[in-house]
Protein backbone atom coordinates (compact mmCIF):
# COMPACT_ATOMS: atom_id res chain seq x y z
CA UNK A 1 0.00 0.00 0.00
CA UNK A 2 1.33 3.64 -1.00
CA UNK A 3 2.17 5.58 2.05
CA UNK A 4 4.78 7.89 0.28
CA UNK A 5 3.85 11.24 -0.47
CA UNK A 6 5.26 14.14 -2.77
CA UNK A 7 3.93 16.93 -0.77
CA UNK A 8 1.72 18.27 2.47
CA UNK A 9 -1.30 19.25 -0.24
CA UNK A 10 -1.20 15.40 -1.71
CA UNK A 11 -0.78 13.68 1.67
CA UNK A 12 -3.91 15.73 2.86
CA UNK A 13 -6.17 15.06 -0.25
CA UNK A 14 -9.22 13.52 0.21
CA UNK A 15 -8.91 13.67 4.03
CA UNK A 16 -10.46 17.22 4.74
CA UNK A 17 -14.05 18.25 5.19
CA UNK A 18 -15.38 21.37 6.96
CA UNK A 19 -16.52 20.42 10.67
CA UNK A 20 -13.93 17.97 10.89
CA UNK A 21 -11.63 17.66 14.73
CA UNK A 22 -7.96 17.44 13.65
CA UNK A 23 -5.27 17.18 16.31
CA UNK A 24 -1.76 18.79 15.77
CA UNK A 25 1.66 17.57 17.20
CA UNK A 26 3.95 20.43 18.74
CA UNK A 27 4.57 21.98 22.09
CA UNK A 28 4.81 25.74 21.19
CA UNK A 29 6.12 25.85 17.98
CA UNK A 30 8.55 23.00 18.83
CA UNK A 31 7.82 19.92 16.71
CA UNK A 32 4.82 21.45 14.66
CA UNK A 33 3.68 19.79 11.24
CA UNK A 34 4.45 23.06 9.55
CA UNK A 35 3.53 21.68 6.02
CA UNK A 36 0.66 20.21 7.21
CA UNK A 37 -0.61 23.27 8.39
CA UNK A 38 0.02 25.44 5.64
CA UNK A 39 -1.82 23.19 3.74
CA UNK A 40 -4.89 23.02 5.37
CA UNK A 41 -4.78 26.68 5.44
CA UNK A 42 -4.48 26.80 1.69
CA UNK A 43 -7.54 24.16 1.32
CA UNK A 44 -9.31 26.93 3.19
CA UNK A 45 -11.91 24.09 5.41
CA UNK A 46 -13.69 25.87 7.77
CA UNK A 47 -15.37 24.85 10.96
CA UNK A 48 -12.67 23.26 12.71
CA UNK A 49 -12.02 21.44 16.24
CA UNK A 50 -8.23 21.83 16.81
CA UNK A 51 -6.59 19.39 19.42
CA UNK A 52 -3.44 20.82 20.10
CA UNK A 53 -0.97 22.03 23.49
CA UNK A 54 -0.79 25.64 21.94
CA UNK A 55 -2.26 27.70 19.25
CA UNK A 56 0.64 28.80 17.79
CA UNK A 57 2.28 32.43 17.57
CA UNK A 58 -0.42 35.22 15.72
CA UNK A 59 1.79 34.46 12.37
CA UNK A 60 3.08 30.79 12.38
CA UNK A 61 1.62 27.48 13.25
CA UNK A 62 -1.66 27.26 14.56
CA UNK A 63 -2.19 30.93 13.87
CA UNK A 64 -1.98 30.76 10.65
CA UNK A 65 -5.80 28.71 10.68
CA UNK A 66 -6.55 31.89 13.25
CA UNK A 67 -6.00 34.45 10.72
CA UNK A 68 -8.15 32.57 8.10
CA UNK A 69 -10.91 31.70 10.83
CA UNK A 70 -11.11 28.07 9.77
CA UNK A 71 -11.12 27.66 13.58
CA UNK A 72 -14.16 27.09 15.38
CA UNK A 73 -12.97 25.23 18.72
CA UNK A 74 -9.40 24.69 20.42
CA UNK A 75 -8.91 22.14 22.96
CA UNK A 76 -5.81 23.03 24.26
CA UNK A 77 -3.78 23.18 27.72
CA UNK A 78 -2.18 26.91 27.19
CA UNK A 79 -3.33 29.81 24.56
CA UNK A 80 -0.67 32.30 26.31
CA UNK A 81 1.19 32.99 23.11
CA UNK A 82 -1.33 34.35 20.65
CA UNK A 83 -2.93 37.13 20.79
CA UNK A 84 -5.33 36.79 17.31
CA UNK A 85 -6.75 33.65 19.83
CA UNK A 86 -7.70 36.23 22.37
CA UNK A 87 -8.98 38.80 19.95
CA UNK A 88 -11.04 36.09 18.69
CA UNK A 89 -12.59 34.33 21.93
CA UNK A 90 -13.03 37.35 23.67
CA UNK A 91 -15.46 38.85 20.84
CA UNK A 92 -16.79 34.90 21.02
CA UNK A 93 -15.87 33.78 17.37
CA UNK A 94 -13.75 31.06 19.06
CA UNK A 95 -14.22 28.22 21.16
CA UNK A 96 -12.10 26.95 23.95
CA UNK A 97 -11.70 23.41 26.14
CA UNK A 98 -9.33 23.92 28.19
CA UNK A 99 -7.46 20.72 29.60
CA UNK A 100 -4.38 20.13 32.22
CA UNK A 101 -1.86 19.58 29.90
CA UNK A 102 -1.12 15.78 31.57
CA UNK A 103 -4.72 15.03 31.26
CA UNK A 104 -4.66 16.25 27.48
CA UNK A 105 -2.36 14.09 26.58
CA UNK A 106 -3.39 11.20 28.52
CA UNK A 107 -6.43 11.44 26.36
CA UNK A 108 -5.00 11.54 23.44
CA UNK A 109 -2.93 8.50 24.52
CA UNK A 110 -6.25 6.52 25.56
CA UNK A 111 -7.79 7.38 22.20
CA UNK A 112 -4.54 5.91 20.49
CA UNK A 113 -4.42 2.69 22.74
CA UNK A 114 -8.61 1.63 23.12
CA UNK A 115 -9.49 2.78 27.00
CA UNK A 116 -12.66 4.97 26.32
CA UNK A 117 -11.81 6.82 29.40
CA UNK A 118 -9.36 6.69 32.69
CA UNK A 119 -10.05 8.15 36.21
CA UNK A 120 -6.87 10.73 37.62
CA UNK A 121 -6.30 12.84 40.67
CA UNK A 122 -5.55 15.74 38.29
CA UNK A 123 -8.38 18.65 38.58
CA UNK A 124 -10.36 17.32 41.08
CA UNK A 125 -11.87 20.78 43.60
CA UNK A 126 -11.53 22.63 40.34
CA UNK A 127 -13.38 23.70 37.72
CA UNK A 128 -12.13 20.98 35.18
CA UNK A 129 -13.62 18.27 37.68
CA UNK A 130 -17.73 20.18 37.10
CA UNK A 131 -19.92 17.79 35.67
CA UNK A 132 -17.35 15.06 35.03
CA UNK A 133 -18.10 11.66 37.20
CA UNK A 134 -15.94 11.24 40.79
CA UNK A 135 -14.65 8.38 42.28
CA UNK A 136 -12.78 7.25 44.97
CA UNK A 137 -9.57 5.03 44.79
CA UNK A 138 -7.58 3.90 47.89
CA UNK A 139 -9.14 7.03 49.81
CA UNK A 140 -7.73 9.61 46.93
CA UNK A 141 -10.61 11.40 44.80
CA UNK A 142 -10.58 11.04 41.32
CA UNK A 143 -12.10 12.28 38.57
CA UNK A 144 -12.80 10.39 35.08
CA UNK A 145 -11.76 12.00 32.31
CA UNK A 146 -13.02 10.66 28.39
CA UNK A 147 -10.39 9.47 25.46
CA UNK A 148 -9.67 12.48 22.64
CA UNK A 149 -9.78 10.91 19.08
CA UNK A 150 -9.93 12.97 16.21
CA UNK A 151 -11.12 12.82 11.86
CA UNK A 152 -7.17 13.34 11.49
CA UNK A 153 -3.80 13.82 13.14
CA UNK A 154 -0.91 15.72 11.72
CA UNK A 155 2.29 14.65 13.19
CA UNK A 156 6.02 15.98 12.58
CA UNK A 157 8.68 14.16 13.12
CA UNK A 158 12.94 14.09 12.38
CA UNK A 159 13.03 11.08 10.45
CA UNK A 160 10.73 8.61 8.71
CA UNK A 161 11.09 5.43 6.39
CA UNK A 162 8.79 4.70 3.78
CA UNK A 163 6.85 2.02 6.07
CA UNK A 164 6.03 4.91 8.31
CA UNK A 165 8.29 4.07 11.37
CA UNK A 166 8.86 7.69 12.78
CA UNK A 167 12.03 8.98 14.79
CA UNK A 168 11.45 12.30 16.50
CA UNK A 169 14.69 14.67 17.89
CA UNK A 170 15.10 15.68 21.74
CA UNK A 171 11.95 17.97 22.68
CA UNK A 172 10.28 18.30 19.55
CA UNK A 173 8.51 14.58 20.29
CA UNK A 174 6.36 15.79 23.15
CA UNK A 175 2.67 15.24 21.68
CA UNK A 176 3.53 13.53 18.45
CA UNK A 177 3.03 10.06 19.83
CA UNK A 178 0.32 9.85 21.15
CA UNK A 179 -1.36 11.89 18.34
CA UNK A 180 0.07 9.78 15.68
CA UNK A 181 -2.00 6.99 17.30
CA UNK A 182 -5.41 8.35 17.79
CA UNK A 183 -5.60 10.21 14.54
CA UNK A 184 -8.74 8.01 12.41
CA UNK A 185 -5.88 8.51 9.76
CA UNK A 186 -2.67 9.76 10.72
CA UNK A 187 -0.17 11.86 8.07
CA UNK A 188 3.51 12.42 8.92
CA UNK A 189 5.89 15.33 7.70
CA UNK A 190 9.42 13.95 8.07
CA UNK A 191 13.12 16.36 7.48
CA UNK A 192 14.90 13.10 6.56
CA UNK A 193 12.75 10.29 4.45
CA UNK A 194 14.59 7.08 4.51
CA UNK A 195 14.33 3.53 2.72
CA UNK A 196 12.95 0.61 5.15
CA UNK A 197 15.56 -0.77 6.71
CA UNK A 198 17.29 2.34 7.76
CA UNK A 199 16.93 3.34 11.01
CA UNK A 200 17.75 1.13 14.06
CA UNK A 201 14.57 -0.56 14.74
CA UNK A 202 14.96 -1.07 18.32
CA UNK A 203 14.88 3.21 18.22
CA UNK A 204 11.75 3.77 16.61
CA UNK A 205 9.56 5.71 18.72
CA UNK A 206 6.09 5.49 16.35
CA UNK A 207 5.71 2.25 14.63
CA UNK A 208 4.79 2.26 11.34
CA UNK A 209 1.08 0.94 11.93
CA UNK A 210 -0.14 4.52 13.21
CA UNK A 211 1.36 6.23 10.01
CA UNK A 212 -1.33 5.66 7.18
CA UNK A 213 0.52 8.90 4.82
CA UNK A 214 4.32 10.29 5.20
CA UNK A 215 5.61 12.97 3.14
CA UNK A 216 9.26 14.79 3.57
CA UNK A 217 8.88 18.50 3.97
CA UNK A 218 11.22 21.38 3.95
CA UNK A 219 10.65 22.85 7.49
CA UNK A 220 11.57 26.28 8.50
CA UNK A 221 11.89 25.37 12.29
CA UNK A 222 11.13 28.82 14.12
CA UNK A 223 12.41 29.28 17.82
CA UNK A 224 9.79 31.13 19.83
CA UNK A 225 12.34 32.55 22.65
CA UNK A 226 15.61 32.41 21.95
CA UNK A 227 17.39 32.31 25.38
CA UNK A 228 21.72 32.07 25.25
CA UNK A 229 24.74 32.37 27.89
CA UNK A 230 27.80 33.22 26.55
CA UNK A 231 30.85 31.10 26.23
CA UNK A 232 32.65 31.08 29.26
CA UNK A 233 36.59 32.13 29.69
CA UNK B 1 14.72 44.00 55.98
CA UNK B 2 12.11 41.38 53.53
CA UNK B 3 14.07 38.72 51.16
CA UNK B 4 14.81 40.03 47.75
CA UNK B 5 13.66 38.04 45.05
CA UNK B 6 17.16 35.97 44.79
CA UNK B 7 16.73 35.54 48.47
CA UNK B 8 13.02 33.37 48.11
CA UNK B 9 14.96 31.48 45.09
CA UNK B 10 17.81 30.19 47.66
CA UNK B 11 15.73 29.41 50.53
CA UNK B 12 13.45 27.22 48.19
CA UNK B 13 16.84 25.70 46.70
CA UNK B 14 17.27 24.73 50.42
CA UNK B 15 14.44 22.39 49.70
CA UNK B 16 16.01 20.23 46.98
CA UNK B 17 18.15 17.00 48.30
CA UNK B 18 21.31 15.11 46.81
CA UNK B 19 19.41 12.63 43.93
CA UNK B 20 15.90 14.70 44.15
CA UNK B 21 14.09 14.92 40.42
CA UNK B 22 12.86 18.49 40.75
CA UNK B 23 10.41 20.42 38.17
CA UNK B 24 10.58 24.45 38.34
CA UNK B 25 8.18 26.35 37.34
CA UNK B 26 8.03 29.80 36.05
CA UNK B 27 9.53 33.23 37.80
CA UNK B 28 11.18 32.86 41.06
CA UNK B 29 10.94 28.88 40.73
CA UNK B 30 13.47 29.31 37.62
CA UNK B 31 15.90 31.22 39.28
CA UNK B 32 15.89 28.14 42.02
CA UNK B 33 18.30 26.12 39.59
CA UNK B 34 20.76 29.33 40.00
CA UNK B 35 20.70 28.27 43.83
CA UNK B 36 21.16 24.18 44.03
CA UNK B 37 24.67 23.57 45.51
CA UNK B 38 27.32 21.84 43.79
CA UNK B 39 27.29 19.21 46.37
CA UNK B 40 23.94 17.97 45.49
CA UNK B 41 22.76 16.18 42.63
CA UNK B 42 19.65 17.22 41.45
CA UNK B 43 18.29 16.77 38.09
CA UNK B 44 15.92 19.08 36.43
CA UNK B 45 12.60 17.86 34.98
CA UNK B 46 10.89 19.81 32.11
CA UNK B 47 7.33 18.68 30.98
CA UNK B 48 7.24 18.90 27.48
CA UNK B 49 9.47 16.18 27.74
CA UNK B 50 12.87 16.43 28.92
CA UNK B 51 14.75 15.20 32.20
CA UNK B 52 18.34 16.13 32.76
CA UNK B 53 17.58 20.29 31.58
CA UNK B 54 20.53 21.99 31.37
CA UNK B 55 21.80 25.69 31.29
CA UNK B 56 20.55 28.01 28.22
CA UNK B 57 22.61 27.40 25.29
CA UNK B 58 25.79 28.79 24.50
CA UNK B 59 25.31 32.03 21.64
CA UNK B 60 25.18 29.94 18.09
CA UNK B 61 24.54 26.67 19.47
CA UNK B 62 20.50 27.31 20.20
CA UNK B 63 18.38 24.20 18.59
CA UNK B 64 14.67 24.90 18.06
CA UNK B 65 14.20 20.95 18.38
CA UNK B 66 15.38 21.83 22.25
CA UNK B 67 13.62 23.90 24.37
CA UNK B 68 11.92 24.40 27.92
CA UNK B 69 8.10 24.10 28.94
CA UNK B 70 8.43 27.82 28.41
CA UNK B 71 9.15 28.08 24.90
CA UNK B 72 13.08 29.37 25.79
CA UNK B 73 15.60 27.41 23.79
CA UNK B 74 17.51 25.27 26.54
CA UNK B 75 20.92 22.86 26.53
CA UNK B 76 21.00 19.33 27.23
CA UNK B 77 23.48 17.24 29.33
CA UNK B 78 25.10 14.16 29.84
CA UNK B 79 22.16 12.40 31.89
CA UNK B 80 19.54 13.77 29.89
CA UNK B 81 17.06 12.35 28.45
CA UNK B 82 13.82 12.53 26.12
CA UNK B 83 9.81 11.23 26.06
CA UNK B 84 6.64 11.97 24.69
CA UNK B 85 4.17 14.61 27.13
CA UNK B 86 2.71 11.03 28.03
CA UNK B 87 5.32 10.06 29.72
CA UNK B 88 6.34 13.21 31.13
CA UNK B 89 3.20 13.19 32.65
CA UNK B 90 2.90 9.57 34.09
CA UNK B 91 6.37 10.78 35.78
CA UNK B 92 4.43 13.47 37.16
CA UNK B 93 0.97 12.12 38.12
CA UNK B 94 2.95 8.79 38.95
CA UNK B 95 4.52 10.63 42.20
CA UNK B 96 8.21 10.14 40.52
CA UNK B 97 9.10 13.76 41.16
CA UNK B 98 10.28 14.22 43.93
CA UNK B 99 9.39 18.10 44.12
CA UNK B 100 7.80 20.90 42.15
CA UNK B 101 8.51 24.39 43.02
CA UNK B 102 5.20 27.06 41.47
CA UNK B 103 4.31 30.70 41.95
CA UNK B 104 1.17 31.10 43.05
CA UNK B 105 -1.62 34.30 43.32
CA UNK B 106 -2.96 32.95 46.23
CA UNK B 107 -2.75 29.77 48.66
CA UNK B 108 -4.92 28.95 51.45
CA UNK B 109 -4.17 28.25 55.06
CA UNK B 110 -5.42 24.61 54.01
CA UNK B 111 -3.19 24.31 51.03
CA UNK B 112 -5.27 25.21 48.38
CA UNK B 113 -3.30 27.03 45.46
CA UNK B 114 -5.46 29.59 42.50
CA UNK B 115 -2.55 29.92 40.60
CA UNK B 116 -3.80 29.73 37.00
CA UNK B 117 -7.05 32.01 36.23
CA UNK B 118 -8.76 35.76 37.12
CA UNK B 119 -12.21 35.41 35.74
CA UNK B 120 -12.64 38.68 33.67
CA UNK B 121 -9.41 38.55 32.38
CA UNK B 122 -8.30 36.29 29.74
CA UNK B 123 -7.34 33.11 30.47
CA UNK B 124 -3.97 31.46 29.29
CA UNK B 125 -4.77 27.92 30.60
CA UNK B 126 -3.32 26.06 33.03
CA UNK B 127 -0.58 24.03 31.31
CA UNK B 128 0.78 21.44 33.29
CA UNK B 129 0.27 23.34 36.47
CA UNK B 130 -3.10 20.99 37.83
CA UNK B 131 -1.14 18.14 36.84
CA UNK B 132 2.49 19.14 38.86
CA UNK B 133 0.35 19.95 42.23
CA UNK B 134 -1.57 16.67 41.81
CA UNK B 135 1.02 14.07 41.32
CA UNK B 136 4.65 15.42 42.52
CA UNK B 137 5.82 14.45 46.25
CA UNK B 138 6.37 17.87 47.40
CA UNK B 139 4.55 21.47 46.51
CA UNK B 140 6.76 24.60 47.11
CA UNK B 141 5.02 28.06 46.55
CA UNK B 142 7.84 30.66 46.22
CA UNK B 143 5.98 33.80 46.31
CA UNK B 144 5.37 37.79 47.48
CA UNK B 145 3.99 38.21 50.21
CA UNK B 146 1.39 40.54 48.86
CA UNK B 147 -0.34 41.14 46.04
CA UNK B 148 1.20 44.73 44.28
CA UNK B 149 -2.32 46.12 45.82
CA UNK B 150 -1.14 45.50 49.27
CA UNK B 151 -3.99 42.63 49.72
CA UNK B 152 -2.87 39.34 51.49
CA UNK B 153 -1.90 36.39 48.96
CA UNK B 154 -2.15 33.88 52.31
CA UNK B 155 -5.87 33.43 52.68
CA UNK B 156 -8.35 31.29 54.94
CA UNK B 157 -9.85 30.24 51.81
CA UNK B 158 -8.86 31.27 48.03
CA UNK B 159 -10.95 33.71 46.09
CA UNK B 160 -9.96 32.87 42.22
CA UNK B 161 -10.55 29.05 40.88
CA UNK B 162 -8.36 26.68 42.27
CA UNK B 163 -5.32 24.89 40.38
CA UNK B 164 -5.30 22.06 43.34
CA UNK B 165 -7.05 21.47 46.79
CA UNK B 166 -4.75 20.96 49.78
CA UNK B 167 -1.47 20.48 47.80
CA UNK B 168 0.69 22.87 49.22
CA UNK B 169 3.42 21.94 51.56
CA UNK B 170 5.70 24.98 51.94
CA UNK B 171 5.27 28.80 50.75
CA UNK B 172 8.40 30.99 50.63
CA UNK B 173 7.46 34.80 50.72
CA UNK B 174 9.92 37.92 51.08
CA UNK B 175 8.76 37.64 54.82
CA UNK B 176 9.64 34.22 55.64
CA UNK B 177 8.70 30.18 55.08
CA UNK B 178 5.18 28.41 56.20
CA UNK B 179 4.33 24.56 56.06
CA UNK B 180 1.13 24.02 55.28
CA UNK B 181 -0.13 20.30 57.10
CA UNK B 182 -3.15 18.81 58.79
CA UNK B 183 -2.42 21.02 61.09
CA UNK B 184 -2.98 23.93 59.63
CA UNK B 185 -0.19 26.52 58.39
CA UNK B 186 2.97 27.05 60.85
CA UNK B 187 5.18 30.00 60.44
CA UNK B 188 9.26 28.22 60.31
CA UNK B 189 10.76 31.42 59.30
CA UNK B 190 11.34 35.06 59.26
CA UNK B 191 13.28 36.96 57.13
CA UNK B 192 15.84 39.53 58.66
CA UNK B 193 14.29 42.33 60.98
CA UNK B 194 10.58 41.15 59.98
CA UNK B 195 8.23 40.06 63.35
CA UNK B 196 5.23 37.65 63.62
CA UNK B 197 3.34 41.27 64.08
CA UNK B 198 4.31 42.33 60.41
CA UNK B 199 3.53 38.64 58.82
CA UNK B 200 -0.01 38.77 60.80
CA UNK B 201 -1.29 42.26 59.54
CA UNK B 202 -0.26 41.41 56.25
CA UNK B 203 -2.08 37.92 56.03
CA UNK B 204 -5.44 37.15 56.20
CA UNK B 205 -4.64 33.87 56.72
CA UNK B 206 -4.36 31.94 60.04
CA UNK B 207 -0.82 30.36 60.97
CA UNK B 208 0.72 29.34 64.67
CA UNK B 209 4.54 30.11 65.18
CA UNK B 210 6.73 27.81 65.19
CA UNK B 211 8.71 26.99 68.77
CA UNK B 212 11.54 27.00 67.26
CA UNK B 213 10.68 30.36 65.14
CA UNK B 214 13.86 30.30 62.92
CA UNK B 215 15.53 33.86 61.92
CA UNK B 216 17.93 33.81 58.58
Amino acid sequence: MKKVYESAAEALDGLLFDGMTIMAGGFGLCGIPENLIAAIRDAGIRDLTIISNNAGVDDFGLGLLLQTRQIRKMISSYVGENKLFEAQFLSGQLELEFNPQGTLAERIRAAGAGIPAFYTRTGVGTVIAKGKELKEFDGETCVMETALKADLAIVRAWKGDKKGNLVYRKTARNFNPMMAAAGKVTVAEVENLVEAGELDADCIHTPGVFVQRIFEGKLEKRIEHTTTRKKEG
Amino acid sequence: MPWTREDVAKRAADELQDGFYVNLGIGIPTMVANFIGEDKDVTLQSENGMLGMGPFPIEGEEDADLINASKQTISELKRTSYFSSADSFAMIRGGHIDVSILGAMEVSEKGDLANWMIPGKMVKGMGGAMDLVAGVKKVVITMDHNAKSGAPKLLKKCSLPLTGVGVVDMVVTDLGVFRIDEQGMTLLELAPDVTVDEVKERTEASFRVADDLERR
